[in-house]
Formats: structure tokens, C-alpha cells, sequence
């Protein structure tokens, strides 16, 4: 990938210089907040977001995205419409959320932490969702979906692609 | 001063200094994987690990202060044991492709594997799977078999301030790479290659160029000429018993013959070329009002530096192009023709102390019509691997002449090798365009090899020159940072990328100490005392080469083939 292929788009572009404006003269110490802030506005950090930064912080780029994919807080593709956590903490280990993690990511054909191609989906891993009773459990926009089983995401996925008006 | 004790031994120890060094001092040898000396320790291998009376864990010698009354064990059973299984764990997950990797021989695990007795596999990981990156014309970059020492990440930012190079990632997906993990040809990476020096894997290599050079030595069709550096011939001794500073250039003329080289030169007559061009740019900068201070452009890694980090001085930059450059280009030029060389049939190979030299050649602003001026670049390195592969022990040679038209050179141009080489060669013959007389000394004490940046005046002809040497990317930053924040009284900058010059560079055979590159030096400047010829301009071929076939400095010809351009460069940085 060249350096001409990256691309951020104007909106993104517009949140990062809106970001590093509230940051005038910042130094290295002030990396990481100004990485989250970044995310929060753009859903994930953009790589050219990265470089921008590198450049704001005088830090050479690649301390910035050491710095970054160190912590699972930040996220590099951008988030999909629909936001699919997937718990795999003991209870839901012990009840067989591998194979559903597994399920997903065969679905989907992303692995965690990635967006499908579309743009619909992206996949997350979390450590417990404070749901143990319904293990396993997956979050689907927020919305928990208790004792799922490899076969039963095809499904789940199938609902999500049904038109929003459905919801409302 | 603190007395500890080490194995049982009561030693004086300094303040304030590891156990590793108070160690190291007293003859006792605790083995290092992650330490580089003189950076900032990070204890993060866990080979050095040591007993110390009152800890309960194993502590790292490398990053623990001595203390008065201290008693260490090093060599315990205890941490004997915990530097195996630290091996073991490091082996867990590396390649077993020992005897197809480029360290096969001098690779710094392998060589800790036997010494502590590792002698079978008792963890069995899930091998690293990792891309190689291998679109660096300069550097090759396998992460598979790379241990997370982090020594190349320290000796980028803290020696170079490069920092091209970081972790990335953590715990077991963890891997060193540049920005975005994208591949070193991108990347803010100069291609120093003080990074392969320090690599204690085959993680990290030069690109090789020994099959390409093996190929055109045996197609009949092709007159395969060698240029080689003079930092070369003062280093590559050592690799057959010679003694740190032994001046081979005579023994290597006749072992490149012996390669089936059809004809071999010195870079160094190229350097007293430079020399002539460089002196000469300068004093006509010197008189139309600059752009002032010029730095030389010798060294690639400074040269790209330059180009990504701070285009705004790319006019500062002298436009002669290096000697390998510059020998390459009259190599295929028609003056070969009057040696006696068909340019058509022509393979040029370098013989370097530099990787990022490799990059160089293949520089498109350095292609003559589409063709580069240099075919082949090999390190030193490499070199040593070619000589042993076709048996020449180069101590049971005897020393041969270089090929003339460019046969004759100057101690001048022998002094590129080292820091403050060039600025010492340019002054003498910077005197001698400006005043038509010799320098009344010919040695510049001030700027010859020593730490930091430094510095002289020279009073010539009535002009005041201010000159600085530095050597190491870090250093050169820090004199920008001066130069831009608007210091005026310097004229004349030299910056090698390496530090300490050539001799020093990022191809040299590896884990030269500090006495050896001390040795170097010292070898250098003696040669150049003794020297017959000691200035560029007193080179009778030379001479003759502006004579016949250049003209003059700066004249047409010499901008045809001895002067180039730079622009500013995008990288991920």
C-alpha cells in the first residue's frame, strides 16, 4: 500500500483538525488521550489520523502506532453499521463461546476487531459482558442474544440485514 | 566507591554503575541478549539475570545499580538455569531454518543455545508466521525471527532519532516493524543499517547482491570492473587474523583479480574527485552568496534523511554525487572507452561499508539513459562470504596496484573513511583553490574522529570558514536544530550517517568494539602521515582525468556525470 492509497475522507479529516486544535503545542504524554479523542470522533483511528498526530506530537510515526495497537481500547477499521460483541468470558468459554466466535468470524469472513468489506458488520471480542446467566451471549447493536449456538447466528445475522423500519 | 562482591570476590565498584558493567569490568562475562551499551536499558530478555543477596527474585545485572556491600552471584545454578529456559523460550516459537539463514554462523541465540547447554526442544510453540518484507532495495526484514530484543528499535531512535522502527502490537502477537506495519521501502527507514549491526537474529539483513555479482563474473559476455571503498580495506583484515587497522587496499586489489574482477579501483580515487568538485562548489557558494552552510552528500542515509525530514534544506545539499556514484558514472561514461572498457558489455559492482549505498545505486537520478551507473553493490559482509567461499585467504596474498586511469589516489580521498574525512580533504584543497598555495598544515586536528559535533575555523585567503563534522543521524539533527533556529557562522558541514563514519557503517563485518573501530581510526590517520600524495588536487591522474576528458570542476562534463539532484520524498512517517 502507497501513501497515495491512503485516504481519509473530508468529514474525518474535518474531526481530527478539530481534535488536535484543542491540543496546541501538546507533547508526547499527551499521546493517548488524544488518540481516544480522535476515536470518539471518528468511531476508530484512521491511519492517516495516525500520521497526522505523529506530525502534531513531533514523534516519529511508528511510537504513535506502537502506542495505539498496544492498547485494545483502539480499533483501525471503521466501526460497521451493525456492532456484534461477542463474550468470551468464563462462563460463556465454558458454555461453548469459542465455536460461536468461530461461527461469526466464518460468517462473516472478517476476524475480530475487523468490518466486513459492506461495511455492515464489525466484530468485537469482550472480555465478559456481565451476562453470565444467559451464556453464551453475543450483543448485536447493544441488544444481548442469550444461549446462541454456532447454528443459530446465521440467523441473527439474517434479522440484522432486514430494513431498519422494522425497529422503529 | 562501593565495594561488592562478585562471586565471592570483594571488588571496587563505581558509583552509580549496573552489575553488568562492575562485572564486565572484572573479567566476568554474564551473557546479554537485549542490552546495547551506552542506550537506556529495558531488562527486557532476562538473560542477564544474576543472584543478589536479599532480592528474592533473579535480578537483570543490566539495569540493577551496584550498591555498597552488594554480594552477587553470576553464575549460580539458579541463573544458569533461568538463562537456559529463557533460550528454550525464545526457541519455542523461532524457525528452525538455522542452516539456511543468513546467521547461520554468527547468530548471537545460537551462539547462547550452545553455550548454555541447550541440547534438545522442550516447549514446542506455534512457529511465528510472519511476512517477510523484502521490498527494500537495502534491508530485508524477517520477522519471524525476530526475538523482540528491541535493539534495533533503541539504536534507530536514540543514535539515529530516526525511529523508524516500534513494537507493535502486544504479548505474543507483538512484532517490530515501521509505521502502520507497512514495508521498509515506504518507511521513514534511511536503510543506515546500524540496525543489522545489532540484530542479534537473521531478523534483520542486507539485501544481497552475491548471486547477481556470481552471475555476471561467469557469463563470458559481460567485463565485470570492482570499485571499493576505502573504509573496506581498513576493516576487512580482521576477518583473516589481521590486526584492528590493517590497511589491505593492496591485498584486496589482488583478491578481487583473483575473483575474476577484469579490472579493480580504489573508491578513493573517486573521493579525491569529490574532493576537487566538493572544494570547488563551495568556494563558488562561497563567493555568490551560498545557499550557505553546505553539507556533504557522501552519505545516503543522510541524503534521504534529508529528503523525508527536512526538504527545506535539500539546496544546502552539495550536488556532488558520492564517489561510488561518481567512479560508477565514468565507469560507463566514454573515459572507459579509453581504458579499454566497452561500456555496452560493462557490469559495475561496489564493494561498500554501507547498505543504504545499495539503495543508491539504485537511485534513479543516478541512472545514466535509463541504466545504472552501478550494477551491484555488495557490504563488506558479503564480501568476506564471497572471498571464503572461493578459498583466498587474504594474509597469503600479496599486494597488488589498483587499475590505472584510476589507479592513483591521495591519503586524502583515503580519508572518507572516517568522520571528519571529507571536511579535512575539502579544507586542504579549498586552500589551495582559494590561495594557489599548499595549507601551511595539512592536518585538521579539530575535526578529526572524536565524539560529538565538532567544530573549527579557518581562516583563508582572507574569508572566514566555519566548518562542523558530525557523525550519527541523532547528532546531525541536533546541529540543524541550530542551523534553523538561525546560526549563521557555519559554512561547511559534514555529516557521515553512521557513527564514526565508514568505518563504522551499517555493512561492516559485525560486533566490532570499541578498540577495533578506535584501531581503525588510528590506522587511518597514520596512513595519511605517512602518505607520499595527501591532497586531491595533487593527484597527477586527477589531473589528467580534468585534463583529457572533464575539463574543469564544475564545468559541463563534471555536471553531466559527477553532480546530481535531490527532491523532497514522501514516506509513512
Amino acid at each position: 500500500m502507497s501513501l497515495q492509497q491512503l485516504t481519509m475522507n473530508e468529514a474525518d479529516t474535518a474531526r481530527v483538525e478539530a481534535v488536535l486544535a484543542r491540543w496546541p503545542g501538546a507533547q508526547r504524554d499527551a499521546l493517548i488521550p488524544i488518540l481516544q479523542e480522535v476515536q470518539e470522533h471518528c468511531g476508530y483511528l484512521p491511519r492517516e489520523a495516525m500520521l497526522r498526530i505523529s506530525r502534531h506530537l513531533d514523534l516519529p510515526a511508528s511510537k504513535v502506532f506502537g502506542v495505539a495497537t498496544f492498547y485494545n481500547q483502539f480499533r483501525f477499521q471503521a466501526p460497521g453499521r451493525h456492532r456484534i460483541q461477542v463474550c468470551r468470558g468464563t462462563a460463556c468459554h465454558v458454555k461453548g463461546s469459542a465455536a460461536v466466535l468461530e461461527a461469526l468470524c466464518r460468517h462473516l469472513k472478517i476476524r475480530p476487531g475487523q468490518t466486513t468489506r459492506d461495511g455492515m458488520f464489525s466484530l468485537e471480542v469482550v472480555a465478559c459482558i456481565g451476562a453470565c446467566g444467559l451464556a453464551p451471549v453475543i450483543a448485536v447493536d447493544g441488544e444481548f442474544h442469550a444461549g446462541v449456538t454456532p447454528d443459530a447466528v446465521a440467523g441473527i445475522l439474517a434479522r440484522c440485514g432486514e430494513p431498519e423500519v422494522r425497529h422503529a | 566507591m562501593p565495594t561488592i562482591s562478585i562471586n565471592e570476590h570483594e571488588v571496587e565498584a563505581r558509583e552509580g554503575e549496573t552489575v553488568l558493567d562492575a562485572c564486565e569490568r572484572h573479567g566476568v562475562r554474564i551473557p546479554t541478549l537485549c542490552h546495547l551499551k551506552h542506550l537506556t536499558p529495558t531488562g527486557a530478555c532476562r538473560l542477564c539475570v544474576v543472584e543478589v543477596e536479599g532480592q528474592r527474585a533473579l535480578v537483570p545485572s543490566c539495569a540493577w545499580p551496584v550498591a555498597d556491600g552488594m554480594k552477587v552471584r553470576t553464575h549460580s545454578a539458579r541463573a544458569i538455569e533461568a538463562r537456559r529456559v529463557v533460550v528454550e523460550l525464545l526457541l519455542a516459537n523461532h524457525p528452525d531454518e538455522c542452516l539456511y539463514c543468513n546467521r547461520n554462523t554468527d547468530c548471537d541465540l545460537r551462539g547462547l543455545a550452545a553455550e548454555l547447554g541447550v541440547q534438545g526442544r522442550r516447549f514446542f510453540g506455534a512457529k511465528l508466521e510472519r511476512k517477510k518484507d523484502a521490498g527494500s532495495p537495502a534491508i530485508i526484514r524477517d520477522p519471524a525471527k525476530c526475538i523482540l530484543c528491541g535493539r534495533c528499535v533503541r539504536v534507530c531512535e536514540e543514535v539515529q532519532g530516526v525511529g523508524c522502527l516500534d513494537f507493535i502490537g502486544r504479548g505474543s502477537a507483538t512484532t517490530v516493524g515501521p509505521a502502520l506495519d507497512q514495508g521498509l521501502n515506504v518507511s521513514s527507514c534511511v536503510n543506515c543499517g546500524q540496525c543489522l549491526l545489532v540484530c542479534p537474529t537473521g531478523a534483520l539483513s542486507e539485501h544481497t547482491a552475491t548471486p547477481t555479482v556470481l552471475a555476471a563474473l561467469a557469463d563470458p559476455e559481460r567485463t565485470v570492473v570492482v570499485q571499493h571503498a576505502p573504509a573496506v580495506a581498513l576493516t576487512l583484515g580482521e576477518e583473516f587474523g589481521l590486526k584492528p587497522g590493517a590497511d589491505v587496499a593492496g591485498l584486496l586489489n589482488a583478491a578481487l583479480r583473483r575473483l575474476g574482477f577484469a579490472r579493480v579501483y580504489e573508491t578513493a580515487f573517486a573521493a579525491d574527485l569529490t574532493v576537487m568538485e566538493e572544494a570547488s562548489e563551495l568556494v563558488k557558494r562561497l563567493r555568490e552568496d551560498g545557499p550557505l552552510p553546505m553539507f556533504t552528500s557522501c552519505s545516503p542515509g543522510w541524503i534521504k534523511y534529508v529528503e523525508q525530514s527536512y526538504p527545506e534544506y535539500i539546496p544546502n545539499l552539495s550536488t556532488c554525487k558520492s564517489p561510488q556514484m561518481m567512479l560508477g558514472a565514468l565507469l560507463k561514461s566514454p573515459r572507459a572507452a579509453m581504458a579499454g572498457l566497452d561500456p555496452g558489455r560493462l557490469f559495475s559492482v561496489s564493494i561498500m561499508p554501507c547498505v543504504a549505498k545499495k539503495f543508491e545505486a539504485a537511485r534513479p537520478e543516478l541512472h545514466t539513459e535509463g541504466v545504472p551507473d552501478v550494477d551491484a553493490v555488495l557490504t563488506t559482509r558479503e564480501l568476506v562470504g564471497l572471498l571464503r567461499q572461493r578459498g583466498l585467504d587474504l594474509a597469503r596474498l600479496a599486494p597488488e596496484p589498483a587499475d590505472d586511469p584510476f589507479g592513483t589516489r591521495s591519503t586524502a580521498g583515503r580519508l572518507f573513511a572516517g568522520s571528519g574525512g571529507v571536511m579535512e580533504s575539502a579544507l586542504r584543497t579549498a586552500h589551495w583553490l582559494l590561495t594557489g598555495q599548499e595549507p601551511p598544515e595539512l592536518r585538521v586536528q579539530a575535526v578529526r574522529a572524536g565524539d560529538g559535533v565538532r567544530e573549527c575555523r579557518v581562516l583563508v585567503a582572507g574569508l572566514e570558514l566555519g566548518a562542523a563534522v558530525v557523525s550519527g543521524l541523532g547528532q546531525a539533527k541536533a546541529l540543524l536544530a541550530q542551523v534553523r533556529a538561525g546560526r549563521r557562522d557555519l559554512h561547511f558541514i559534514e555529516v557521515m550517517t553512521c557513527p564514526g563514519g565508514c568505518l563504522n557503517g551499517g555493512g561492516q563485518v559485525r560486533a566490532a568494539s570499541a578498540e577495533s573501530l578506535r584501531a581503525r581510526q588510528q590506522a587511518l590517520y597514520a596512513l595519511d602521515r605517512d602518505g607520499a600524495l595527501r591532497t586531491a588536487h595533487g593527484n597527477e591522474s586527477i589531473r589528467r582525468l580534468y585534463d583529457e576528458f572533464l575539463g574543469a570542476p564544475l564545468g559541463e562534463a563534471s555536471h553531466r556525470y559527477l553532480h546530481t539532484h535531490y527532491a523532497p520524498r514522501e514516506v509513512v512517517r
